[in-house]
């Protein structure tokens, strides 16, 4: 019996040390997430930004790529020491909608006043929904889908949408001939690949180029491309659309190559990141051609800076989500002096100033565009820039 | 011609499934366990070989050695931390210990390796493509290294259960677990063994199959796991011939219907077509039907 009262005393005991390791490990966690807080006097007025994207799981390249460039971004900001302090709360969602809600309800509580996210496209929907309620500013680095915007007047987008890759795509093959017979693979099963093929396919059929095959598969997971591209060999095709993420165009070219077919590859924003991927053979991406608005090889100053900090920092090369990440703090920042916004205001407060200075003629130039308006709707005027890739770095065409 | 190159891709396809079949088979034979983590040990192995090639700059044969080796470890580990204290325990609780493994692997190599995808190099790379029919047709040294393996371990497993002591042990402790133990067969010891050469299995597997496909990431294991043992039941779990007929048979339908029926409906084909087999055959194709005396 004493035996047994002596256990259960022990298990209390470990109960409750488990208890304080697992509160100091909340500690910690919430310090670790603060890493950004600003330098500047107290009396800068703080204003606290959140940032939402997949740190880790499948996506993770696009999230911490996003984040790495806002941190950045908000260091530049609070050196300046200007009026405007940013203070930066970045969450992990795992590309995931309803953790992506879940990380939009502790910065919530954390009392952040503007969002920046979610990065991928179907969690910023589910998050769009939110903070349409809630009234707070959102401006989405990544998310593409024309859906992320619909109806919603507080919700504006970095990036080029969805439609206007797929018609750039059409309209770039068919001026420039690269090829009269076309094939598409994309991945039905992802509302980003499937709006994009769709807008291309439907440019493509006015402009009469013609797509000889349409090939899917069903999720990112999938490695077999050998049936899709024996059939876009056999109907002749000269070029093959890739609406899709690098991770399956790493291996529909590595599948391509060992079956001797050699077709132009023309990606999206989607096969930036490519030439990071560990262990990738670069020249399989030779002559491969995509859209991006970011190059980290261009030599403008602002472009130079941000690479060098960035390598230095994170000890690799920026992406263009590294890129549209640091425009979304330094564009909220122009907006929020322009407009006189201080910290003290609510979160709803600034959400309308911000809707009636981005839908009232604000522009910015950054390191992914120069003059960029937004539209009523929230869509960015950027045109997507067709690059190429040669010895391993993207070149201008 | 494309079919000819169809039947490849499906054969090679086919025969990874057969090779991840087989270690199912074989852990299910003894065990009667349906062990889930074996996938993620095929994740497990091919990471070894890819550090071992691209970190340490061994030479691919070696790191196959090393992949194997870290498997066989692996799976003994398993078996004796999260299956042996559940020997006696109902199926439900065992087959939730799988999936929690499973997880935790599949979680560890994220935090190991992280989550961004690596490019494996295929052990291979040094090998040429031979192409024939005027460059038509091309098969590349994966396939025929694949199909082949999966024949010499078919065989070698079949030798193994009925000629070696330690293999007729093991086909004891499936037909009767207590009745071994009564004829002097350490039970324990021979799942143990059963375990090791499932995860050696695996280890080759997720080279081979990392080889022919080559991204890696901590879930490239759980899909072909799943397909491998759908193919397993397809055969007739428990048989060894019947693992590798189900895997190739697999590989073949599902290339095919991507091939002729439709890119987006493959998967629901084969499982269909399992549907079926599974309601002619409820044992699979080559299982044995037991009748169980009351």
């Amino acid at each position: 019996m004493t035996k047994k009262k002596f256990l259960c005393i022990l298990l209390a005991l470990v109960v409750v040390c488990c208890m304080c390791v697992a509160c100091g490990n909340q500690d910690n966690t919430d310090d670790t997430t603060d890493t950004t807080t600003p330098t500047g006097t107290t009396e800068a007025s703080v204003i606290k930004i959140g940032g939402i994207g997949p740190v880790t799981g499948s996506a993770a390249v696009y999230g911490s790529s996003v984040k790495a460039g806002m941190e950045i971004a908000v260091e530049e900001v609070n050196a300046l020491g200007g009026a405007i302090q940013f203070d930066l709360n970045f969450q992990d969602d795992e590309h995931d909608a309803e953790k992506s809600v879940n990380a939009y309800h502790n910065l919530k509580d954390w009392n952040a006043q503007i969002l920046v996210g979610s990065v991928t496209t179907s969690p910023c929907i589910a998050v769009a929904a939110e903070t349409y309620a809630d009234r707070m500013f959102q401006l989405t680095p990544s998310a593409s889908s024309p859906d992320v915007l619909t109806d919603k007047d507080n919700v504006f987008q970095l990036c080029f949408s969805d439609p206007s890759q797929g018609i750039t795509s059409a309209e770039y093959i068919y001026n420039n001939e690269l090829a009269t017979k076309v094939a598409a693979i994309y991945n039905n099963g992802d509302a980003y690949s499937t709006g994009i093929y769709d807008a291309f396919k439907a440019r493509a059929d006015e402009l009469g180029l013609e797509v000889v095959y349409s090939g899917t598969f069903p999720d990112d997971t999938t490695t077999d491309f050998s049936v899709q591209l024996t059939a876009a060999k056999d109907a002749g095709a000269e070029l093959i659309f890739l609406p899709i993420y690098y991770t399956p165009a790493s291996l529909i070219m590595q599948q391509a190559k060992d079956m001797n077919y050699e077709p132009i590859f023309f990606g999206v924003d989607g096969m930036d990141g490519i030439l990071t991927l560990e262990g990738f053979d670069v020249t399989l991406a030779e002559g491969v051609m995509l859209l991006t608005p970011f190059n980290a090889w261009d030599d403008d100053e602002k472009v130079v800076s941000f690479v060098t900090k960035y390598e230095k920092k994170y000890g690799s090369t920026p992406n263009q989500f590294a890129a549209d990440g640091y425009d979304c703090v330094w564009a909220l920042y122009n907006a929020c002096v322009a407009n006189n916004i201080t910290a003290e205001m609510t979160a709803s407060e600034i959400c309308e100033i911000l809707i009636d200075a981005f839908t009232g003629g604000f522009t910015y130039s950054g390191l992914t565009g120069t003059d960029m308006t937004w539209s009523e709707t929230g869509e960015v005027s950027k045109l997507p820039v067709v690059r190429i890739i040669q010895d391993g770095v993207y070149v201008d065409l | 011609m494309s079919f000819l190159s169809y039947l490849i891709s499906g054969l090679s396809l086919g025969s990874v499934y057969a090779i991840i079949a087989l270690g199912y088979t074989m852990v299910y034979g003894t065990a009667k366990m349906l062990n889930i983590p074996h996938g993620d040990v095929i994740m497990v192995g091919a990471y070894i070989s890819f550090c071992a090639t691209a970190y340490w700059g061994l030479p691919a044969w070696v790191s196959v050695i090393a992949a194997m080796v870290v498997c066989t470890v692996l799976g003994i580990t398993i078996e004796g931390l999260a299956y042996k204290p559940l020997r006696s325990a109902t199926p439900l609780a065992v087959l939730i210990t799988a999936i929690g493994v499973s997880y935790f692997l599949q979680n560890a190599a994220l935090l190991i390796w992280g989550s961004a995808p690596k490019v494996f190099t295929s052990v291979f790379s040094s090998f040429e493509a031979i192409r024939l029919f005027n460059n038509q047709l091309t098969i590349s040294p994966e396939a025929i290294v694949t199909v082949v393996v999966c024949i010499l371990i078919m065989i070698g497993l079949t030798t193994f259960t009925s000629k070696t002591k330690m293999g007729k042990a093991m086909r004891a402790v499936s037909e009767d677990k207590g009745a071994a133990q009564l004829m002097g067969i350490n039970v324990n010891r021979t799942i143990s063994l059963t375990f090791a050469i499932g995860s050696a299995l695996a280890a080759i597997a997720g080279v081979l199959l990392c080889s022919a496909y080559p991204t890696l990431q901590p879930t490239t294991g759980s899909m072909p796991g799943i397909k491998a043992f759908t193919a397993a039941v397809f055969g007739g779990i428990g048989s060894i011939p019947g693992a590798m007929l189900g895997g190739i048979l697999l590989g073949l339908i599902e290339i095919l219907a991507k091939a002729y029926i439709s890119t987006q409906l493959s998967d629901a084909i084969v499982f269909a077509v399992l549907i079926i087999v599974l309601l002619v055959k409820p044992a699979g194709l080559l299982g044995k039907k037991i009748s169980e005396k009351v």
